[in-house]
């Protein structure tokens, strides 16, 4: 057998400035890296410019800003897009990236006819586990529908749309529902392209085609292969029976993946890399099922942003596992496997059994509700599982003692620091662009743009018309808000309970934190009452979930709101609820603009006296400056025992209720 | 605790100027259950209570799910642009087996962070499904600071007849999927409602048929007041203008029918009854030991119905008296 082509290696990468990224990529490809995936910062995710306030201290921090054609002129420089395959991890704001895309290869003299690539743009998953979403469902799936029908005419070789299913399993999905929520999200968006009547028969067909998925892979690897044996027989059923494809090509299950990173740990984050390359045996052993891209999480995925060099060890994985190993050189190895067969065929009934219930729902969109749901019960069983040592999870519940570690002391060396300067630069160079363009230009093209949302016209010719002309993605995003409204998404915990078996060791310790929860609310004279927030753009949500969820179980009483809160709004919800205690949740980096000012709102309310308590990715350096602003307790990944923080977090409200 | 942080004592003026922080203070204070903060709380309210009532209390009630607290925030909305006072009382169920509690509607409500607009979330606590004491005194607070009070209940069982010791108007809120409506109009939740709002009305068909039976089910109905339906949806803000209009109506009809003061006064009226029924229940429940506490007398002998009427009788042995003055 003729030795089968590897999959493109990808490594998602963008921090900074469009500048510092075009250097990290050029780096990256002089590496045997194959094709470019993008990661936007959080304002250009959900169509903010740099400069509005509430990009204050995200700019440049988990991605790349792109404000302007100008930023994607410069992201590319030197990199020639008709060669290029690139992967933008880019939702809300996916027409509109994708039209500066068109307009930056344009510039460079690259028929756009020829460009290769994807968009994410897959809103479903925004609203169940990723949260950079803006518009309500009905326009979202419109914007999705528009790029489709535009890039099937135009650029055939693009992927529009990625569904994705890997965030579902980063949000606590089983492999069941996994693959079954992602094929409801399909269903939404080729029902509306269809509905669209923008596509005839034939172009409808090569639609379906061009739909990829990119998916998730953990740790129980045979399980895994099971998995996308499933999810890739499903799709072919359901592109046949529900779409009537005939072409066999037309309905292939093609992918790209990213491995987990839920179960990357913080402690012993040596341990992440056997992990990692576990997890990248179930997308490449089986060649019928086998991933069409692939980029792999670092060593230090739990401690923080990756360096260059934590990249390129992921790099290697791949490179080891494509150039090194036999894997590429057999037919399907599991075929015949009756083993196998069983378990692809359990996954099969049950994702399809949970669609049809979907379906009765009324489709995804009328079930958002019921799945987030379902996806926070899963994630707290999880942790549950975790608590207990159901679920092992080496050098964390078992097998703790370790030598010293030579990779990681514990300080934020081990990990990239985005230059504070990087922001002021963006914003310099933002004002610059705004002040020399054509601004009669400008307005014509936002009138358009506003003229085509209304409409119903596609949105992508006003779009590249807009980035040509030198609008901003604020502005792109501002006028598109103004006509589709905004949304805010389901939050999903009001029905999870953690003890879905009443036994072992950790429901005796949360029955005990009851008793003691109630005597506090004799010192307290009401009921324990705290705030979980969640400040910035961060979407980050799971942490945030599950102790609001074991705090509603610990007997207290639970203010959560859900994800993207200002700090002024969550100021005003902390004194009109009267709370006892304020928990932030930060995950994304901003911990250290977000928390003091929140610290400064309160105590110019007078709220002075409640104590702030703080969770997520903070590096150690970081959680003592905190901790020296006044903030009372700090937690990292490594603190998963929930019955102890909980108590703390008694302690600490019972403490400050003493001295009041 | 140092100076900086003190809390300042409540003022009655700060309250009046609607000053977040002291209307925060107040309901604190009401929740509290320390016997001297009691005091406290009860002359606070008895402070207040020679001043007028200006607000008009708006419950707003309906099953899990139906959208009860994306309408308050379109209401909201509204009743800021007017440059009216806006307290909200919303009401989240307890979990029986922890007495923990999710307040989560206020994540569903835009809250305007610089026009006078006071939120305040309570958990129903032991009054499962209903309103709690707390939040009913609240509400005693609230009735002299604000405009408008918009009350949103847990929509199940108990907070039906609850609200209606409390609001001057209810709005009840449905889902446009027939058969949910019929069954309220057959378990006679209807009686209650002053307002019928069939929400989600973005889904156009079932809306309408919906709108249809209830008109249809109230069509017979002979009241001074005639009941309202409106298809309105909180998601693309159709018809709630519509909806403010008529809960407007309504309290305007309770203002020149002059029967405002009169519900008001009934509202007392049950809000005693049912409170004093409560309470002696739970004296009672308390003296034969709980659930348990039953649970071990009838290990002792068959649970046969007279044994369980004796046990009931074994209440009377309880004496209540009505001592002192009010
Ligand atoms: C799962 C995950 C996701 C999921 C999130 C799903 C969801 N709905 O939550 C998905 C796939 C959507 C996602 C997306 C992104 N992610 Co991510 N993600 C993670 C990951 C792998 C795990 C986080 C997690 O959920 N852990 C499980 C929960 C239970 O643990 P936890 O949040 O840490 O909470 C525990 C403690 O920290 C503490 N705690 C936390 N909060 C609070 C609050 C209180 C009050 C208390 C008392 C305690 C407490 O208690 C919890 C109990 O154990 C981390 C890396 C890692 N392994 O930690 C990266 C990570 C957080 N992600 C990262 C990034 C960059 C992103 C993106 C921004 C990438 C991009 N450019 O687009 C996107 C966009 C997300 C967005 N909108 O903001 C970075 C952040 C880097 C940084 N801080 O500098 C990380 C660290 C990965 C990395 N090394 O690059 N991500
Ligand atoms: N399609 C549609 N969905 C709506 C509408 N109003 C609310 N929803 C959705 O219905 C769900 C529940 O809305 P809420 O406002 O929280 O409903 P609620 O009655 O306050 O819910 P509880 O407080 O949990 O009982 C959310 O997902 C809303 O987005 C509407 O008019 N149309
Ligand atoms: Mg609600």
């Amino acid at each position: 057998m003729k030795k089968d082509a590897p999959w493109v290696m990808r490594t998602y990468s963008g921090h900074s400035t469009a500048r510092a990224s075009n250097e990290l990529y050029r780096l990256n490809l002089s590496k045997g890296q194959t094709g470019l995936s993008v990661a936007f910062d959080l304002p250009t995710q959900t169509g903010y410019d740099s400069d509005h306030p509430i990009a204050r201290g995200e700019v440049g921090k988990v991605g790349v800003p792109v404000c302007h054609i100008g930023d994607m002129e410069m992201l590319f420089a030197g990199i020639p897009l008709g060669q290029m395959n690139t992967s933008m991890t880019i939702n809300a704001t996916a027409a509109w990236l994708l039209a500066l895309y068109i307009a930056t290869a344009e510039r460079q003299g690259v028929d756009p006819k020829g460009l290769q690539g994807t968009t994410q743009n897959d809103i479903i998953k925004e609203y169940l586990s990723r949260g950079t979403y803006i518009f309500p469902p009905e326009p979202s799936l419109r914007l999705i529908s528009d790029t489709i029908t535009y890039t099937v005419a135009h650029i055939p070789k693009w992927n529009p749309v990625n569904v994705c299913s890997y965030h579902l399993q980063e949000a606590g999905a089983t492999p069941v529902q996994e693959v079954a929520y992602a094929l409801c999200s399909a269903i939404a968006i080729l029902d509306t392209v269809r509905a669209s009547g923008q596509l005839g028969e034939a172009e409808f067909a090569e639609a379906v085609g061009r739909i990829s998925f990119f998916v998730n892979s953990g740790i129980r690897f045979i399980e895994e292969v099971c998995k996308l044996r499933a999810f890739s027989q499903l799709w072919d059923e359901l592109t046949r029976d529900r779409y009537g494809v005939t072409d066999p090509k037309l309905r292939r299950f093609r992918y790209g993946v990213q491995v987990n990173s839920l179960n990357l740990t913080e402690a012993q984050p040596e341990n992440n890399i056997p992990r990692i390359v576990l997890e990248a045996l179930g997308v490449t052993l089986s060649k019928n099922v086998r991933c069409r891209a692939m980029q792999l999480p670092a060593w230090n995925e739990a401690l923080g942003l990756p360096r260059p060099w934590d990249q390129q060890w992921s790099l290697r994985i791949q490179q080891i596992l494509a150039y090194e190993t036999d894997i590429l050189e057999y037919e399907d190895i599991f075929d015949g496997s009756r083993v196998i067969e069983a378990k692809t065929d359990e996954i099969k009934r049950a994702a399809w059994a949970e669609v049809e219930r979907v379906m009765e729902f009324g489709g995804v969109i009328a079930a958002l509700d019921y799945i987030k749901e379902q996806l926070v019960a899963s994630h707290t069983e999880r942790v549950r599982r975790i608590n207990t040592g159901e679920q092992i999870i080496v050098g964390v519940n078992k097998f703790t003692e370790t030598a010293p570690s030579p990779l990681y002391t514990g300080d934020s060396s081990a990990i990239l620091k985005v230059d504070e300067a990087a922001e002021r630069e963006q914003i310099a160079r933002l004002r610059a662009f705004r002040a020399q363009r054509n601004q009669a230009e400008v307005t014509a093209a936002l009138a358009a743009l506003r003229e085509a949302a209304v409409s119903g016209a596609n949105i992508m010719p006003a779009s590249i018309r807009c980035a040509h002309a030198g609008v901003t993605t604020g502005e792109w995003g501002q006028t598109l808000r103004e006509v589709f409204g905004e949304f805010r998404a389901p939050t999903g915990i009001r029905g999870v309970t953690v003890a879905s078996r009443n036994e072992g060791p950790v429901a005796t310790q949360l029955e005990a934190l009851r008793a003691r929860v109630r005597r506090v609310a004799d010192t307290l004279g009401r009921p324990l009452k705290v705030l979980i927030g969640k400040p910035g753009l961060d979407g980050h949500s799971n942490g945030a979930e599950q102790i609001a969820v074991w705090c509603r179980d610990a007997g207290m009483e639970v203010v959560y709101e859900g994800i993207r809160l200002t700090p002024e709004q969550i100021i005003n919800s902390a004194r009109d609820e009267g709370v006892h205690l304020v928990g932030l949740s930060i995950l994304s980096g901003s911990h250290l603009r977000l928390v003091p000012e929140i610290l400064a709102g309160l105590r110019d309310e007078g709220l002075g006296h409640i104590p702030v308590v703080v969770g997520g990715i903070i590096p150690e350096d970081d959680a003592e400056q905190l901790r020296r602003a006044g903030v009372a307790r700090v937690y990292t990944p490594k603190d998963f025992e929930m019955v102890r923080i909980l108590s703390d977090m008694v302690d600490v409200a019972e403490t400050v209720a003493e001295h009041a | 605790m140092t100076a900086t942080t003190r809390r300042r004592p409540l003022e009655i003026s700060a309250l009046l100027r609607f000053e977040r922080q002291a209307i925060a203070a107040a309901v604190n204070l009401l929740e509290d259950r320390r016997p001297e903060r009691q005091e406290q709380a009860r002359a606070l309210l008895d402070e207040l209570a020679v001043l007028p009532v200006p607000a008009h209390v708006v419950g707003i009630t309906g099953p899990p799910g139906v959208g009860k607290s994306s309408l308050i925030s379109r209401l909201i909305a509204r009743a800021a642009q007017a440059g009216k006072r806006v307290g909200v009382v919303a009401v989240d169920p307890s979990s029986k087996v922890s007495g923990g509690a999710l307040l989560g509607d206020r994540g569903r409500m835009h809250v305007p962070p610089h026009a006078p607009v006071f939120v305040r979330s309570f958990a129903a606590r032991d009054r499962l499904g209903g309103l709690s004491r707390e939040a009913f005194s609240a509400v005693f607070l609230l009735r002299h600071l604000c405009d408008v009070i918009l009350i949103e209940t847990v929509g199940v069982g108990q907070s039906e007849t609850d609200i209606a010791h409390i609001a001057d108007t209810v709005v009840l809120v449905v889902q446009p999927f027939s058969g949910d409506l019929l069954q309220f109009i057959k378990a006679g939740v209807m009686e209650v409602p002053d307002i019928l709002a069939v929400n989600k009305a973005d889904d156009t068909t079932l809306a309408r048929k919906a709108v249809a039976e209830v008109t249809a089910a109230l069509s017979l109905e002979r009241r001074s007041w005639a009941r309202p339906v409106l298809a309105v949806s909180a998601t693309t803000d159709l018809h709630i203008d519509a909806l403010d209009a008529a809960i407007a109506a309504h309290y305007h009809h309770l203002r020149t029918a002059h029967v405002l003061d009169t519900r008001r006064a009934e509202q007392m009226v049950e809000w005693v009854v049912s409170e004093v029924m409560y309470e002696l229940g739970r004296v009672g429940l308390a003296a034969l030991g709980g659930s348990t506490g039953i649970h071990t007398l009838l290990e002792r002998q068959p649970a046969t119905w007279g044994a369980l009427r004796r046990l009931a009788a074994l209440v009377q042995r309880v004496e209540y008296r009505v001592t002192g003055e009010l």
